[in-house]
């Protein structure tokens, strides 16, 4: 039975840590042998099974003391390796950051840990985040726990892949991903999983390696709706060490699945197609309106005439802040240093070796976009898109409550298949980078699979603030969807 | 006050803006808690803010806002109430975030002004561009080793204003005096030390020159490295000739950063063109902008100090000083609190203000200067010096007596009272004993006598030196006079 434990949500295996039924150690234990299992998925860049058997201890002793500290308390899950970890190498999965071991705990992970959690590991993803496929890692690409119809390994989409893919192999019970673009819900809808990036400022960003500053969002991937909001209960809240972090406090996340959505008012954008998107997708979409519709929803549709400018306006602002936010890594304090016979050599040959491919390509759209010359036509024009995005989002939530696209044009791509054509990959965020530009909250859901077996998950977006509505419909969503889906990995 | 520079095709006249680097009085640094004292031990004053590890973020520390809008309404300036944080991007050993937070866009104060006093009685007004605040970085110590290059970090991100004038002065002198307006300015406000010394007040020089009577201007260099008000002065005149030089051998000057060599007095290119920096400045992701209400700058209004400019005008209608003593007095804050102290003491009855700061301005800065002393340093504190004017306009001793005083004073600190007391400096002031002390002179220099009655009225003189001489220079001057004159026409 011990074997299974896995395989429990969140809030199953809170129900049985609480009754006595298992300890958190052998919950933890459960975990660290999927994970010895399944490490051909390459879902994690470090493991630390020693450190979470100590955690699961310290959570049983509590618990035995009658001190559990509420619903997170003895769960393992595994963390980004884009968190950094005091005592526990930190990545970035980028080789510019060999050797990194911080002295302190980002807030985020601080938090989960203060909550009971369990860390089980730090998880692969692309390169700094960049990429939408976990192709980028200088650890190599994660293979998603679902595979092709011809047997093919697939991406688990990215660039929280590893997060998606461990949390779909039930390798952890949740995950902490971060999302700029749709790195959370591209690989949940990937993956078959539950993945909510919180509305901007929700979590703070103090102490995770910074992609986008203005984009970077911290959120959890689950198995389920439920856990999301309780996992998200614990990593979110005001911090003052993040300027950007919205200074309220959290609700209570765990009863918003529960609220149903009669009367609620669902936004259909008429502008979330994309030319060969699939038509099982298109068709997935409208069953999902009907689930809500069914569960007591209205249906209303809305547009969203700046969408179409999300995609490259995000490929604008993202790379500009993260050529500045990317400089640190100059091998003069930290990580990777290559020698070079002067300061520029050294910046030069450290820079050039440190980061992959895709990292130089989007540090070079970057400081291109914001160089002398080009500021207006590009970063600024840029910035007065984002404007228009978010003026979009505001119109439509005059007359509705919560937004239903397709999380992503496609299902998961076979590794390899678009790391050439880096337009191709980048379409993959076009559905999820306009809520990223706005700092609206967006869900994926798993909502069923395509005619090769594989999931397709379902975006909700919801104003400012209101994870609330969000969870609520996406409970909806998911109880109509009765997702069954099983990776093959297990 | 013209200053021009003779060629051989004519007149040129100087054209001197300046950009003035002042270190913010402030116990922490500008985004970080870290301490900013002067010469701590390499790296002991460095957060992990401050060594930009990954994922920090930068807090906006309060103090060092209001001490700029402090700045700026002592500047007589507009305050911006609504201001932003921006990159500015390169590459440097010593600038760990690989950008300083500046603020290029939106500086939080605008235009205003510092008037210039000069020793003639004119003024002349100097426009202020912009104040803005930024981050200072670290330093690079390259005289460790003969291979390496070793970093401080402590005064990386310590708070910094960058006052720019506008291009105003028109000689070495006005923009020197310009300087030490704006040094005494920021002292008195207490948002500056200006110990130019220590680094804490910095000067870049943009310099131009052009025929007398063009009225555009010409292209300017940008002279660096100036550290004190003399190499300021030296750097312009080197300057500016060297511009005249380039015109009148038929080249042109071209805009570029220039390095002044104190060791040489002059001024050399910086950096070669291709290696000129696009700093590529955009509005920082990880600041909010900055909003100030009217009720924050009016309530730092209030309480702002009297400053050089209103101390000046109240000295001279208040204690009737010349403009010239009153301007000597207020250059610096120490000195006219000193002054002050001395004017208004002696047991608030006040004191004879123009001797009080001819005392001060005379005896006492001759003194400290001669001993290489400031006045914070001076052995003879308020209190003592007033004590001294007391005892002479008490008449209990000469200003003859009163010098000799001092000189103890200065030399042993001690209360003048005291000096009188053990030298038995007493001003003799009884009439029977001067009297007595004129009948003896009186009887042994019957041949003198007998010049007086016969109308040599200098002899007198003579006759003063005798008596003096017989009291030990105790007796009361102006007594013996009296004395003598009706003692020897009797």
């Amino acid at each position: 039975m011990t074997s299974a434990l896995n395989h429990l949500t969140i809030a199953e295996a809170g129900e049985g840590l609480a009754k006595g039924d298992f300890t958190s150690e052998e919950l933890t234990a459960a975990c660290l042998k999927a994970m010895d299992a399944q490490r051909q998925l390459n879902a994690f860049i470090t493991e630390t099974p020693e450190l979470a058997l100590k955690r699961a201890k310290a959570s049983d002793t509590r618990r035995a003391k009658g001190q559990a500290l509420g619903a997170m308390d003895g769960i393992p899950v595994a963390v980004k390796d884009l968190f950094c970890t005091e005592g526990v190498l930190t990545t970035a999965a980028s080789h510019i950051l060999d050797g990194f071991v911080p002295t302190y705990e980002s807030t985020v992970s601080a938090n989960l840990r203060d909550a009971g959690a369990v860390m089980l590991g730090k998880t692969n993803m692309d390169e700094f985040a960049m990429g939408s496929s976990n192709e980028t890692s200088y650890y190599g690409p994660v293979l998603s726990p679902w595979k092709g119809k011809d047997g093919k390994d697939l991406a688990p989409g990215g660039s929280s892949g590893g997060s998606a893919a461990a949390v779909a192999a039930r390798l952890c019970l949740g995950a902490a991903g971060t999302d700029t673009g749709g790195s959370i819900r591209q690989p949940a809808s990937f993956c078959g999983v539950v993945g909510l990036k919180p509305t901007y400022g929700r979590c703070s960003r103090w102490g995770t390696v910074a992609f986008a500053s203005s984009l970077d969002q911290a959120g959890p991937l689950t198995r389920t709706v439920l856990d999301a909001a309780i996992m998200l209960q614990a990593m979110a809240g005001h911090d003052p060490k993040d300027s950007t972090s919205a200074p309220l406090d959290a609700p209570d996340f765990s009863k918003a699945p529960g609220a149903g959505v009669k009367g609620l008012r669902v936004g259909i954008p008429k502008e979330y197609r994309v030319d060969g998107m699939a038509g099982e997708i298109e068709d997935l979409w409208k069953k999902g309106a009907q689930w809500l519709k069914q569960a007591g929803a209205e249906i209303i549709g809305v547009s969203l005439p700046h969408s179409k400018y999300a995609l490259p306006a995000y490929y604008i602002v993202a790379p500009a802040e993260a050529s500045a936010n990317l400089a640190r890594y100059d091998g003069v304090r930290y990580g990777l240093r290559v020698e070079g016979d002067s300061l520029d050599d050294m910046y030069m040959n450290t820079r050039g070796q440190g980061f992959g491919k895709e990292v130089r390509r989007r540090v070079l759209i970057g400081a291109y976009v914001l160089s002398a010359g080009f500021y207006d036509a590009y970063y600024a024009k840029a910035q007065k898109t984002r404007t228009l995005i978010a003026r979009d989002f505001e119109r439509a939530f005059e007359s509705v409550d919560v937004l239903l696209t397709p999380t992503a044009p496609s299902a998961a791509f076979a590794i390899g298949e678009k790391m050439d054509d880096p337009i191709a990959m980048y379409l993959n965020d076009v559905f999820t980078v306009p809520a990223s530009m706005a700092g609206l909250p967006g869900i994926s859901v798993p909502a069923g699979l395509n005619g090769d077996g594989l999931p397709l998950g379902l975006q909700l977006i919801a104003k400012a603030f209101d994870e609330e509505t969000l969870l609520s419909a996406a409970q909806a969503l998911e109880t109509a969807a009765g997702f069954e889906g099983k990776a093959d990995a297990f | 006050m013209t200053y021009l520079i003779e060629g051989e095709t004519g007149d040129w006249e100087v054209v001197i803006g300046l950009e003035v680097h002042a270190q913010i009085v402030s116990k922490a640094k500008l985004f970080s808690g870290s301490a900013t004292d002067f010469g701590a031990e390499p790296n002991t004053q460095v957060s992990l803010v401050d060594a930009a590890m990954p994922g920090m973020l930068p807090v906006v520390n309060e103090h060092c806002i209001e001490q700029a809008v402090r700045t700026g309404l002592g500047l007589k300036a507009k305050i911006n109430l609504n201001s932003a944080f921006d990159r500015k991007n390169y590459f440097y050993a010593d600038l760990p975030q690989g950008y300083q937070i500046s603020q290029l866009y939106h500086p939080i104060v605008g235009e205003g002004k510092v008037t210039l006093d000069f020793k003639d009685g004119q003024t002349r007004e100097i426009g202020i561009e912009r104040l803005h605040i930024e981050q200072d970085a670290g330093k690079s110590l390259h005289d460790q080793d003969p291979k390496r290059t070793f970093v401080d970090l402590n005064r990386s991100g310590v708070g910094l204003m960058e006052i720019v004038s506008k291009p105003d002065m028109r000689s070495p002198e006005e923009a020197a005096a310009y300087v030490t307006k704006l040094r005494a300015i920021l002292r008195y406000l207490g948002t500056c030390d200006g110990e130019m010394s220590e680094g804490s007040m910095r000067a870049d020089v943009n310099v131009s020159v052009r025929k007398v009577g063009e009225t555009g201007l010409r292209t300017r260099a940008e002279v660096k490295n100036v550290n004190s008000i003399r190499f300021l002065q030296q750097a312009i005149e080197h300057e500016a000739e060297r511009q005249v030089e380039v015109y009148e051998s038929g080249g042109q000057v071209v805009q570029e950063t220039r390095l002044f060599d104190a060791s040489t007095g002059e001024t050399r290119p910086m950096r070669a063109k291709e290696h000129a920096h696009d700093y590529r400045y955009f509005p920082d992701p990880d600041l909010p902008p900055l909003e100030l209400t009217e009720e924050y700058v009016a309530e730092i209004k209030k309480n702002l100090p009297e400053l050089p400019d209103e101390k000046k005008k109240r000295f001279i209608s208040e204690y009737g000083l010349s403009a010239y003593d009153a301007g000597v007095l207020v250059a610096e804050k120490e000195n006219a609190e000193y002054f002050e102290a001395v004017a208004k003491g002696g047991g608030g009855k006040g004191r004879d203000a123009k001797l009080a700061a001819n005392w001060v301005t005379a005896n006492l800065f001759g003194a400290l200067n001669a001993k290489d002393l400031s006045i914070t340093e001076s052995p003879v504190p308020a209190e003592n010096l007033g004590s001294l004017i007391d005892l002479i306009t008490g008449e209990t001793i000469s200003g003859r007596m009163a010098k000799e005083v001092f000189e103890e004073m200065m030399e042993t600190g001690k209360a003048p009272g005291a000096i009188v007391e053990e030298k038995g400096l007493k001003q003799i002031t009884d009439v029977s004993a001067i009297e007595a002390a004129i009948d003896e002179i009186i009887a042994g220099n019957l041949g003198q006598v007998e010049q007086f009655k016969s109308g040599n009225e200098k002899v007198i003189g003579w006759f003063v030196g005798q008596v003096m001489k017989a009291t030990q220079g105790k007796a009361n001057p102006q007594m013996v006079n009296e004395l003598l004159r009706k003692k020897l026409a009797g």
